[in-house]
């Protein structure tokens, strides 16, 4: 289809369309990665495999869709005490619309704190240190600084690894092991053997979002692409405990104490009071 | 402190040195009495309280304002303010608008990201001179860390008709001789002598200004959350107004695709198929869709 070349376009490599003859503003049929969407994929297609094609432009292997399927379903709800479902149910509990609900859960769960942003720099650290322990143990050690200064917070632990944590929790580790056991890949094997060694070096035990990272990295996604598709699949959860909220009302809801810590006395016995 | 213990002794509580409210009776911001303290206040006084814990003076306060008026352009073709008019075209609510504009305004070329980036190299550039390195070296040095300097340079044009009214202002108020706003234009000619095409943006001058106020980076980069915010409000108000769908409405044909060829999908398939299966209705319609 020629195109004219002094109007402004959106460039894509990802979609097509053809309009309908009548309507240069209806899509007929529309492609993706050169697939047909509606007339060859639609009916076949899993949400995952479409997820795969738009994220990496080729549908995936079985076990490559099987991976990302299992990881969806691990993300898919963090449960309410994590920090973007609570940001979501706040919205839920006070009648915010929907979408300031999610937009409240990207907004929180992008963070440097089981977040967006240590996914992607968990996913930064598989594609510099891939399998070499000693990579890792001078990266668990020796962070390199962000280049340039930044808006985000500087990260507080070691990407992956749970600043608050005992040791790997039950559901971490049944995480890994159903993962490595369907990955293609090499790294979430690799983090299942050599786990034990990452966590002395990081001296945390492994979160899931050092699971979801190698997984990631399994899958071939590159840092950004990781970060962007792990707020989306988190975001089910976020949604149904707004939702739920919204029923229980806000009486049902925690409000918290508070405790001002200040030099005025007056303040603290009226908050008392 | 890390560890169950320390979450523990957090559970059901918020400890807060910033103050809170006490239904029924005040509310405190920083350890003042908000309705006393701030009983005739401008919202730009209680906003730079609120982040930095200092009073600014009336000159102060008025230029941080101008510098968020010179930059509310009610333009719904640029980025940050056209997702507010998306919304208001799509019939979205205002607040999720304008909430959507203000967080895509946070951009890397553009308005928040530079913000840090931005006052800290002017900061650390002033810290390194005062020890004895030339500009040049530090222009240099971040250049080749970031591949640019945050603050020069603007993604359309190189002309930025925000700078001669601000700095007029600033001369006005008295707040035009800082040595960070003397750093920022020295810069701007170093640059404009050299083989660079980048000359001083908007968000060097601010930058500048705003470091000498005594600001620091994650100050002023919470002080500039809202620059554009007044820009958008009509951009969501022209938008609603309009017929529904009726901003940059874009015909298929205006997706210039530059990807894969056309191919099947295999129902089961280790890979993408690129032989069509007899039995696909798209093999019927020439690769036209089947319906």
């Amino acid at each position: 289809m020629s195109q004219d070349t002094t109007k402004e376009v959106i460039h894509s490599r990802i979609w097509q369309e053809e309009a309908e003859a009548d309507n240069p503003f209806a899509a007929r049929v529309a492609w993706c990665h050169g697939f047909d969407v509606y007339g060859d994929m639609l009916g076949k297609a899993r949400w995952v495999e479409m997820l795969h094609l738009l994220f990496r432009g080729e549908a995936p292997s079985e076990e490559a869709a099987q991976l990302l399927e299992s990881l969806a379903v691990a993300l898919a709800n963090p449960g309410p005490r994590d920090p973007s479902v609570h940001a979501a149910m706040c919205g839920g509990t006070g009648g915010s619309p929907a979408a300031a609900a999610l937009m409240a859960a990207l907004a929180v769960g992008a963070g440097n704190l089981f977040g967006g942003h240590e996914i992607l720099l968990a996913v930064q650290d598989w594609s510099d240190c891939g399998t070499d322990i000693e990579a890792w143990r001078n990266r668990l050690s020796n962070r390199p600084p962000a280049v340039g200064a930044s808006a985000w917070p500087k990260p507080e632990h070691p990407p992956g690894f749970d600043p608050h944590g005992v040791q790997a929790t039950l559901i971490v580790r049944q995480t890994l092991t159903c993962l490595a056991g369907l990955s293609p890949g090499a790294h979430l094997p690799w983090l299942k053997e050599m786990r034990p060694d990452l966590e002395t070096a990081a001296g945390l035990p492994l979160s899931l979002t050092g699971v979801t990272a190698a997984a990631f990295a399994d899958l071939g996604f590159a840092p950004e692409q990781a970060e962007t598709l792990h707020l989306i699949l988190r975001l089910p959860g976020a949604a149904v405990h707004a939702l739920e909220q919204w029923e229980f009302g806000h009486k049902k809801f925690p409000f918290y104490q508070i405790e001002f810590e200040t030099d005025h006395p007056d303040q603290s016995q009226e908050a008392e009071a | 402190m890390r560890g169950p213990e320390f979450l523990r002794q957090r559970v059901g509580k918020l400890k807060s040195r910033m103050g809170g409210v006490v239904p029924g009776s005040h509310a405190t911001i920083r350890g003042l009495d908000l309705h006393s303290a701030f009983k005739d206040a401008e919202w730009m006084d209680i906003y730079m309280f609120a982040i930095t814990g200092r009073r600014f003076s009336s000159a102060e306060l008025a230029l941080l304002q101008s510098i968020w008026t010179y930059t509310s352009y009610p333009d719904a073709r640029i980025w940050n303010n056209r997702v507010a008019a998306l919304a208001g075209s799509a019939r979205s609510s205002g607040a999720l608008a304008v909430s959507a504009a203000l967080a895509i305004s946070e951009a890397t070329i553009y308005g928040g990201g530079t913000y840090v980036p931005a006052i800290t190299f002017l900061q650390e550039t002033r810290r390194k001179i005062l020890a004895g390195h030339s500009l040049s070296d530090c222009v240099r040095e971040e250049l080749k860390v970031r591949r640019g300097i945050a603050g020069y340079g603007r993604p359309l044009t190189s002309k930025d008709e925000r700078i001669i009214p601000l700095l007029d202002r600033a001369g006005e108020l008295g707040l035009d001789r800082g040595p960070h706003l003397a750093l920022v234009l020295q810069i701007d000619h170093y640059l404009a002598q050299s083989r660079l095409r980048m000359r001083k943006n908007f968000a060097a001058v601010a930058a500048g200004l705003v470091a000498d106020l005594g600001v620091s980076p994650r100050e002023f980069y919470l002080y500039g959350f809202p620059t554009f915010l007044a820009g958008m409000l009509p951009c969501y108000l022209e938008a609603t107004d309009e017929p529904e769908g009726a901003l940059f409405p874009i015909p298929c044909e205006d997706i210039a695709y530059a990807g894969r060829e056309k191919r099947f999908w295999a129902k089961k398939h280790n890979h993408a198929q690129m032989d069509p299966a007899p039995e696909s209705p798209a093999v019927n319609a020439g690769m036209t869709s089947g319906e």
